[in-house]
């Protein structure tokens, strides 16, 4: 029951229990239940929003910055990355395997904001020996979605 | 001039769809509720290999009986999925959707007179098919109080010496009805009895949502005397690929086998080797779509409690099939007042025979964002037909 609640929520954290619990084919109390459990358990993180930005500002941008690092003796990867992480501009961060360690996302920022944290807070952080930043020109699919994906029934209206 | 036609085509009766189709295409804005197909598109990746075997070119006929990797591939699965053995060289046929199936057992099997069972609601080619095979359509009306399952005695009523073959169209379009092991238990034991040869078409046997589907072809001394249909427009929404397949006895395929060689020479060799990719890579995506098939009919069934329409609960296909007896209305005329009134369109049961009359088949092959706009026009469409009463 628990991973139909997350298949389903994944794709729409707005759905009313009542809802949910008819379409899973159980009961309301069930539903809010392991919704708590699962909150207290942190398996669910949040309720998030997915929006596509590019429709509403035109001055932010989204950048992935490849970092590669020194890991340090006794702390491996996790000191640095939570000297990253820690920074409220960051939007996530991953230890990655292959030709550098971290991968971190900028969401939201303007250019500038973007240019002044890697010159004068990521690359300067101790441990850090390069970072790689892409700019994001175009988001086609986030979280699963297709953005701008139009869905036209084109089925014949009736058939046996 | 002489006339052109034949006299037995001539008798054949149109789809009664085709005349509420003519009519609901030409209104604007109508929602529909009358599709017999997924809404789901094929899964990317079976796309994928119909794309890749074309650029390898491979765009030959293949075999008549169809690729022997998709024969074998459709044996392991059905050994997997109903535990029935079939022989890849000798026991299976690839065919142009479940529908060619059909018709080219009709005609392997059947002479002059021979009368075939057809239960109905059913979908609606079985008795044309047997028609035009020469045999002779002896209709079995299921009824609502048995969840429009086929009983034993039904059965045994309808048999005749001339009864050669049961056409078992289970799960069910237009009901949605399902039949346990147990239930088809009794039918195969008055089959083996009374030497009845069975055509089951399993088209939905992906799409059941208690338990999973049973073959009555899996039933002791039953393979030898079925022809199971199946394929991969429903479970593997691939409708427009045309594909399907039939296995049985090789004395029967071996006869199908020559039909589709004269008529139709190989199924699509594009889906052959897209299905190919279905079976071996498919399971989670048939198991995905089944699983929101099921919310989405749970969701009915509860909206039809809401608005106090009466309506068994079915288990299998994606179809429901309340009961519209209490408007005093024929089910065309209610599907007809429906679609003028709310520009909502539903299938009338009396279209998939005369024991459909007071039912409409309603398709929950649509988004729940859709079903839920629709129930909101059902409903009050009902309320104000009860308030006129």
């Amino acid at each position: 029951m628990r991973e139909k609640i997350l298949n389903y929520i994944e794709k729409n954290s707005r759905v009313e229990l009542k809802e949910l619990a008819v379409l899973l084919g159980t009961t309301e109390a069930e539903i809010a239940q392991e919704l708590a459990d699962m909150e207290a358990e942190g398996i669910i993180c949040g309720y998030h929003t997915l929006i596509d930005w590019d429709k509403v500002t035109t001055d932010r941008v989204n950048a992935l910055i490849e970092v590669r690092v020194t890991p340090q003796r006794g702390h491996g990867f996790d000191a640095i990355a939570e000297r990253i992480y820690k920074y409220p501009e960051v939007n996530a961060t991953y230890l990655i395997s292959g030709g550098y360690d971290l991968l971190v996302s900028l969401e939201g920022k303007t250019l500038k904001e973007v240019s002044s944290f890697v010159s004068q807070k990521l690359s300067t952080l101790e441990y850090v020996i390069s970072t790689t930043t892409h700019f994001v020109l175009k988001k086609y699919k986030d979280h699963g979605t297709i953005l701008n994906g139009e869905t036209n029934d084109e089925r014949m209206i009736m058939t046996p | 001039m002489r006339n052109p036609l034949s006299e037995t085509i001539v008798s054949i009766k149109p789809s009664g769809i085709r005349k509420f189709f003519d009519i609901a295409s030409e209104m604007k804005d109508v929602i529909s509720l009358g599709v017999g197909e997924p809404d789901f598109d094929t899964p990317w990746f079976i796309r994928d290999e119909g794309i890749y075997s074309l650029e390898k070119g491979r765009t030959f006929y293949t075999s008549n009986s169809g690729l022997i990797e998709l024969r074998e591939e459709i044996c392991r699965y059905l050994k997997r999925r109903v535990d029935v053995d079939y022989e890849a060289k000798s026991e299976v046929i690839i065919t142009v959707g479940g529908s060619e199936a059909i018709d080219i057992a009709m005609r392997a099997m059947l002479d002059s007179g021979d009368e075939v069972l057809i239960p109905q609601p059913s979908y609606v080619s079985y008795e044309p098919c047997v028609i035009l095979a020469g045999g002779k359509p002896v209709i079995i009306e299921l009824k609502n109080e048995n969840e429009f399952k086929l009983t034993k005695q039904e059965l045994l009523d309808a048999i005749t010496d001339k009864t050669k073959i049961l056409v078992m169209p289970f799960p069910n379009n237009p009901t949605g009805a399902v039949m346990t092991r147990e239930e088809l238990e009794d039918i195969a034991e008055v089959c083996i009895e009374k030497d009845i040869f069975v055509l089951s078409d399993e088209i939905y046997s992906e799409l059941t949502y208690c338990g999973d589907h049973c073959s009555i072809a899996s039933l002791p001394g039953m393979k030898e005397r079925t022809i199971l249909i199946n394929g991969f427009s429903k479970g593997f929404a691939m409708t427009g690929w045309r594909l399907g397949y039939a296995c049985g006895p090789h004395a029967i395929i071996e006869q199908m086998t020559k039909i589709h060689q004269f008529c139709i020479m190989c199924a699509p060799t594009t889906s052959q080797y897209a299905a190919v990719e279905a079976l071996r890579n498919g399971d989670k995506d048939v198991e995905r779509m089944r699983e929101s098939y099921n919310q989405r009919r749970r969701y009915l069934m509860n909206a039809f409690k809401e608005m106090g329409l009466p309506c068994f609960e079915p288990f299998g296909a994606f179809y429901v099939f309340p009961c519209i007896k209490e408007f005093n209305m024929t089910s065309e005329e209610f599907a007809f007042a429906l679609l003028d009134a709310k520009k909502l369109a539903v299938v009338p049961g009396s279209a998939f025979g005369d024991s459909g009359e007071g039912f409409i088949r309603i398709s929950y092959a649509y988004s729940l964002d859709k079903l839920k706009a629709a129930m909101q026009k059902l409903s009050e469409y009902v309320e104000e037909l009860r308030r006129k009463h």
